[in-house]
């Protein structure tokens, strides 16, 4: 359906522009629902863990409580402080979602769906999911503030630190898969089993490395409330603010549907067609994430960075040399 | 503890200072604290309070004994009941009234029920502040259910005016009994889930344990009192030390922990809500018939003048040791009183504790010793 709309458009304005305009269209759409979306779920999950029933009031089942909120932060003064350094403080919230929806163009949503299939995929992902936090210092340098600035630094150190573990485990992905591209990883699975039956440390790995990078609980030192207040977001207020948790969330679905094609064999499945089966994969992998946030107690900064360097890397770096003998030897 | 000043230029470079309050997340109400901090490290705190003066110290003196009742609760705001009941229980003897046998039983129940309540309370907000936000709704909802008792049997859910001079404002309804029982079957399976759910997680222990390490030492100088002393292996409990009220007659046990860490401060509050309800059961069985208030006594209608004369009086509230010195000079107003808040003693404690921890920790220590600032302040 989308070909043909292509093509109806290239007819107009060009075969290139109007891939770039269909897409950048498709996902900015469907990326505002997905936020819209799994605030609701946050919230569903959260209230049936505190048994509560969470938002009933807007809309049915409270699905229009977010966009209720979402007009009220419109409708918010934005505030910039005084002593803020002015450009770099705007530019943040700008920064910190750019990058995520590059992201979700990255990911095949079918075999023969995707916005920007690379048959480099998997290294351009990780290369830009590093650019988050880049905005994420960004905000808390220029916010001056000393809790932004704790909240910023934490962050940095926290992202380089699990970065690793899960540039790790993708590789090991990547041994047995024998491709970068996203679409030949997804192949592979097809061939075999998934690949969490094959690399089941790997995807723990994975998994927890996701967490610590979308600042979630109980990794969410960066914004840790009860230290920092709001961590690199303190001083942000009305639609600024909304941009992070636009980021946040939207994040965590780009890395649940990276996770979904790593590991739980991306669109295939029976009877539902290719892009609902990633989706659907890729919520359970965010409800997970849920899940543990409203049961876990945060770490401490210091635990965070000795579970990553002194526990995470070590295992991710034995079961990648584990994973290269074995495909070697197999070869 | 001093007010702000500006920071000197001498200060060094490679520290820097971070006004943690009075508005934050975690320092429970509106307590202030100036923290020097070299990166995540505290290198020095300087709390600061008086945030919430409210000079009750002073009304006191401007008020008859009846008058003050209101105040008391307002102190501390969790555990208002037993407030309440300590200076009525002070005047009582500074004035030889006597009490009903079942007053003074009703007393130890409801008392001990507040005492459960607001360590429930303090173990959801423990556990924010180390980042976990769904105990709170847990506890919350089970202390619900004691507000609710406590509501029908004094008419308020938080600051308690129910104990009158020789006796008690209304009698416990026949009903009452099984109202409680039903309440403590609810909390009861409680600990044990508890225990799977808070003390049993990794990232808990993690957290708590060998963190703010306060030694016996330590409590002996700044005067530490409550669960944080029997934290650090004191068996020091008023109840036990100077029984009051109708205390003595009932079997319990002090709950001590000797590591003295967040962790040990934990499972002391934790077991002390167990001993409450042991408490509460026995004074259930034990409780008497006849009034609840002395026959003829004055209760809040007349003018109470106790004779000449000091007095200092102690109940375990659940913080510490509360104090009440109440000088007369005979007339109907005290010439002085003074009340000795357990927060502000375990507060002052901290300030040995904290420095060389990380920002993390600070919040935690300060959690767990569980100050409660409108009573700091007074």
């Amino acid at each position: 359906m989308l070909g043909g709309l292509r093509d109806l458009l290239a007819g107009a304005i060009g075969h290139f522009a109007a891939t770039v305009l269909l897409g950048a269209v498709v996902i900015m759409t469907y990326l505002a629902f997905n936020v819209l979306f799994l605030i609701w779920l946050e919230r569903k999950v959260s209230g049936r863990i505190q048994r509560r029933h969470g938002p009933t009031e807007v809309g049915p089942h409270g699905s229009l409580q977010t966009v209720a909120d979402m007009v009220k932060l419109l409708g918010k003064q934005i505030l910039t402080p005084v002593a803020t350094d002015r450009f770099v403080y705007v530019l943040a919230p700008l920064l910190i979602f750019l990058p995520t929806i590059c992201l979700a163009s990255l990911i095949p949503l079918s075999g023969a769906e995707a916005f920007a299939d690379q048959p480099y995929g998997l290294v351009v992902i990780i290369a830009l999911s590093a650019v988050s936090v880049l905005a994420i210092f960004m905000a808390g340098w220029s916010s001056n503030n000393k809790y932004a600035v704790l909240g910023g630094m934490r962050s940095v150190a926290q992202v380089i630190a699990y970065e690793i573990p899960v540039l790790l485990a993708a590789l090991a992905v990547v041994l047995v898969a024998q491709t970068l591209s996203l679409r030949g990883i997804v192949a592979a699975q097809a061939r075999g089993v998934p690949f969490i039956l094959l690399q089941p440390v790997a995807a723990a790995l994975y998994f927890i490395g996701i967490t610590a990078e979308t600042n979630r609980s109980p990794f969410d030192i960066p914004e840790a409330e009860s230290e920092l207040v709001g961590g690199f977001h303190t001083e942000y207020s009305g639609m600024r603010f909304a941009m992070f948790f636009f980021a946040e969330y939207t994040n965590m679905l780009v890395l649940g549907a990276l996770g979904a094609t790593l590991f739980l064999g991306g669109w295939l499945g029976p009877w539902l067609p290719g892009p609902v089966w990633l989706l659907l994969k890729a919520y359970a992998v965010i409800v997970v994430m849920m899940w543990m946030r409203w049961t876990f107690p945060r770490l401490r900064f210091d635990q965070l960075m000795t579970f990553a360097w002194k526990i995470l890397i070590p295992v991710a770096l034995v079961n990648l040399v584990v994973t290269a003998l074995v495909v070697g030897g197999a070869g | 503890m001093s007010t702000s000043t500006p920071t000197p230029a001498t200060e060094p470079l490679d520290t820097y200072t971070l006004n943690m309050g009075p508005q934050h997340p975690s320092t429970h109400g509106v307590l202030r604290l100036k923290l020097t901090m070299r990166g995540e490290r505290v290198v020095a705190v300087e709390p600061v309070i008086g945030y919430a003066h409210r000079a009750h110290e002073k009304m006191a003196e401007n008020r008859t004994y009846a008058q003050f009742l209101p105040n008391t609760s307002r102190q501390d705001y969790l555990s208002g009941l037993i407030y309440n009941v300590a200076w009525v229980e002070a005047v009582e003897k500074l004035a030889g009234i006597a009490v009903p046998e079942r007053a003074l039983v009703a007393r130890v129940i409801l008392s001990e029920f507040n005492r459960i309540s607001s360590h429930l309370l303090w173990i959801g907000a423990m556990l924010l502040d180390l980042g976990a936000a769904t105990p709170f709704l847990y506890t919350f909802d089970d202390r619900e259910a004691i507000t609710l008792l406590l509501e029908s049997v004094t008419g308020s859910r938080l600051t308690y005016c129910t104990a009158r001079f020789g006796g008690l404002s209304r009698d416990l309804d026949p009903d009452f009994p099984r109202r409680a029982r039903e309440v403590l079957a609810r909390l009861k399976p409680r600990w044990d889930e508890f225990e799977g759910l808070i003390e049993d997680n990794v990232i808990f222990r993690e957290r708590a344990r060998g963190v703010g390490v306060l030694t016996v030492a330590q409590c002996r100088a700044w005067g530490v009192t409550g669960p944080t002393l029997r934290g650090s292996g004191v068996a020091y409990d008023i109840r036990k030390a100077e029984p009051y009220g109708a205390y003595a007659r009932f079997a319990f046990d002090i709950p001590t922990r000797p590591e003295g860490d967040v962790l040990a401060r934990y499972l002391v509050r934790v077991a002390e809500m167990r001993q409450s309800v042991r408490i509460i059961e026995q004074a259930l069985d034990a409780l008497p018939g006849g009034a609840i208030l002395t026959e003829g006594s004055i209760g809040v209608r007349k003018r109470l003048k106790p004779p000449v004369g000091t007095l200092y009086y102690t109940v375990e509230s659940a913080r510490g040791a509360y104090g009440i010195l109440i000088v007369s000079e005979g007339g109907t107003e005290p010439y002085r009183a003074k009340f000795r808040t357990p927060s502000y003693a375990n507060l002052a404690a901290l300030q040995d504790v904290m420095p060389g921890t990380m920002i993390a920790d600070l919040v935690a220590i300060l959690g767990s010793v569980d100050v409660v600032i409108p009573e700091i302040d007074r």
